[in-house]
């Protein structure tokens, strides 16, 4: 029997009212985004809001409770961008899309940070009895491919810091039943034969500070075959899919040709869109996934929105999460009929 | 294939000094007045009397005193400043039928966009444009430019809900913008100008923006001057393919990029007139009139001076007021000048500029 897990990557849309109350408080320059020493009225506002997104997940339905990642001004880049070490410069794409970050520049040792640590007690504290916390981290080729190097003068150095400094990060977090590592870069710039090489020991390097389910979750599209093959290599318990992109019959490739892990996490709803699936179309992605690996029955699927879901209104991202919930629990109805 | 019109003799003012031309426009947004961003502001505010008839007021004084900003400052074309238009894509989004809005989106730290979901077909209920065009053209001396999103920017900086791709949203919009044009036209509207900032974004539907201007030229005479505006984008990319646009002219920023890829435009043969970027909105230096004829004579690498137009990079609007006004009056002495230098014979065109070391 499968269990269904409804969960979310994280990184949510600002509540509109926090938009404008942030906005206000932080100003809109460069300069005045989340360098991860705010305080006063700014952290108490994020406080205030970070319960607002927790309670919302929680009276969803969801089974992982996520922090909502709402300081996260520069997305995945943002461990990077409140370093120490490292200056936030120019204003970059974030990968395809009409979004910017801030360019971290590593000009010193990636040491400890603590930052995403802080967040997670301080959602810890909003948790209710039974409520399982799930961490969220770019994973270590994606924040390794988002940064700049002005330090380590080596990338493959610079990669293997990147990791360690996750790792870092994670063994420091409270406890959480899963980490949910977000690789879109293993799509939008597949790594070269080296990273490659380097990928799973990466991975790993962040995977094994934590007792938790380690997901590696990966969207804009399939992996590439070799770069899923070194993926696989990875002791993680599970990878993550986009389902809504176009080409998810090359992840479904993929997956005949090398294999997965036990487990598996699916994009099912379009974070990018602001088209509703139903609970229904939800159901139908994952039985139609089911249906295409016969071969294997997995322990246990997570359902989330594809990509991280910052990029939606927050109404309508609200729906998905109470479609994906309600597509998490179909199964489970249908059992006890 | 580029239009074969020559519809730039009409904008040559009677007066006009030299016996070169090159016109001189902006691409379309000027710096609001700070009074008009209060008046949008006011006229929200429950408790005061300032009202919707009183907004339409304030915003007719914008768009004349903005109109005749452009006519003192000398350019031979001038838009209104766009100072009706909120933003560019959910100006049109507003008015064209089944979209909606759900709420603002992040575009990059606090910065946000309130992006329009396309949430039914799309179809074309009021005139968007034409009121707007109306009321300046009847305070202006000048000729008119009206400067309108175009089909591809519209779709893809919206949700898309209703088809089942982007493409067939696409070319939905470009036939709505052709009824639009049209009614313009009707209207006296002789110089139109699509922006396509989306397409620098994702150069690869080069094609796709191709289609839709096939879509929106359909039936609109020659002697229409039709423009397309791209910015900030890898032109190496859609050059040479936009040769084949129908298009009378062509409209990019490289000034803030020093003329890194004005290279690309010369191989092979540019078929489009060039309007070129000739002061960078980026920077609120006012660039000198030397510094800015050096700017134009980039352009005679690609275009002969009855092909060359003469513009900003982009819109003006994040600019202090006065520094837009001075960019434009230096942009428009230093066009005059080297209109009387190539009238003198005083400019090599086979070598506009010194070659680079």
């Amino acid at each position: 029997m499968t269990e269904r897990v409804a969960t979310t990557p994280g990184l949510f849309p600002l509540p509109d009212r926090a938009k404008q109350q942030l906005s206000d408080l932080k100003g809109h320059q460069k300069g005045d985004l989340i360098s991860g020493s705010e305080g006063g009225q700014i952290a108490a506002a994020y406080e205030e809001y970070r319960g607002e997104v927790i309670a919302e997940q929680q009276s969803t339905g969801l089974d992982r409770i996520v922090e909502g990642q709402l300081r996260w001004d520069d997305m995945l880049a943002h461990p990077l961008t409140t370093h120490d070490n490292v200056s936030a410069k120019g204003i970059v794409r974030y990968y395809d899309n009409n979004n910017f970050y801030r360019d971290p520049v590593v000009e010193g040792d990636l040491t400890f940070s603590g930052d995403v640590a802080g967040e997670l007690d301080a959602a810890t504290a909003l948790l209710e009895e039974g409520d399982a916390l799930q961490a969220t981290l770019p994973g270590p080729y994606s924040l390794f491919d988002l940064a700049t190097d002005e330090h380590y003068g080596d990338d493959a150095e610079f990669f293997e810091a990147v990791a360690e400094f996750l790792g870092g990060e994670v063994e420091a977090f409270p406890d959480h039943e899963t980490l949910f590592l977000l690789e879109p870069s293993l799509v939008e710039n597949a790594p070269d034969e080296d990273h490659q090489e380097q990928l799973a020991e990466a991975v790993d390097a962040v995977a094994s500070e934590t007792d938790a389910d380690v997901v590696v979750h990966t969207y804009f599209g399939a992996l590439d075959e070799k770069t899923y093959a070194h993926l696989m290599d990875a002791d993680v318990e599970a990878l993550g899919f986009d389902l809504v992109a176009g080409d998810r019959e090359d992840t479904l490739s993929n997956i005949t040709e090398f294999g997965t892990k036990d487990a598996a996490a699916l994009g099912i709803a379009d974070g990018q869109n602001t088209l509703v699936e139903s609970a229904e179309t939800l159901d139908e992605r994952v039985a139609w996934f089911e249906d295409q690996i016969p071969v294997q029955e997995f322990d246990r699927l997570y359902l989330s929105t594809n990509t991280e879901p910052f990029y939606l209104p927050v109404n309508k991202h609200r729906e998905k999460l109470a479609a994906i919930a309600a597509a998490a629990n179909t199964d489970e109805e249908e059992v006890t009929a | 294939m580029s239009r074969p019109a020559d519809n730039r003799a009409q904008f040559r003012p009677e007066d006009h000094p030299n016996d070169h031309f090159l016109l001189t426009t902006v691409v379309g947004s000027y710096p609001k007045p700070k009074w008009l961003n209060r008046a949008d502001e006011l006229v929200d505010d429950e408790e005061s009397k300032f009202d919707e008839d009183d907004l339409k007021e304030a915003h007719d004084d914008a768009a004349r005193v903005i109109t005749h900003e452009h006519e003192r400052c000398g350019l031979d074309t001038v838009v209104d400043g766009e100072v009706r238009r909120n933003e560019m894509v959910e100006f049109f989004a507003d008015r064209i039928d089944g979209y909606e809005f759900n709420g603002p989106v992040k575009v990059w730290g606090h910065n946000y966009f309130d992006k329009p979901s396309v949430s039914a077909e799309v179809s074309y209920d009021e005139p968007w444009l034409v009121e707007e065009f109306e009321f300046t053209d009847s305070v202006a001396t000048h000729p008119v430019k009206v400067p309108i999103t175009g089909p591809y920017t519209l779709g893809n900086w919206a949700f898309n809900e209703a088809y089942d791709t982007e493409e067939e949203l696409v070319y939905e919009l470009a036939d709505l913008v052709n009824i639009e044009v049209e009614r313009l036209v009707e209207a006296g509207a002789k110089y139109i100008q699509i922006d396509e900032p989306a397409l620098a974004t994702t150069p690869d539907d080069h094609a796709i923006v191709g289609e839709a201007l096939d879509r929106i030229v359909s039936g609109i005479p020659e002697e229409v001057r039709i423009g397309l505006h791209v910015c900030y984008g890898d032109y190496s990319r859609i050059y040479p393919e936009l040769n084949d646009y129908p298009i009378d002219e062509f409209d990019i920023e490289l000034c803030n990029g020093g003329y890194e890829q004005i290279d690309v435009l010369t191989e092979p043969e540019f078929v489009p007139d060039l309007a070129l970027g000739v002061v960078d909105v980026h920077t609120a230096e006012v660039e000198t009139v030397e510094e800015i004829k050096e700017n134009i004579k980039q352009g005679l690498k690609v275009v002969p001076p009855e092909r060359l137009t003469i513009s900003p990079d982009c819109g003006l609007k994040l600019l202090p007021r006065d520094v837009a006004y001075g960019k434009m009056e230096n942009m428009v002495q230093a066009t005059r000048e080297v209109e009387a230098e190539l009238d003198a014979g005083e400019i090599d065109l086979d070598e506009p500029l010194p070659l680079a070391e």
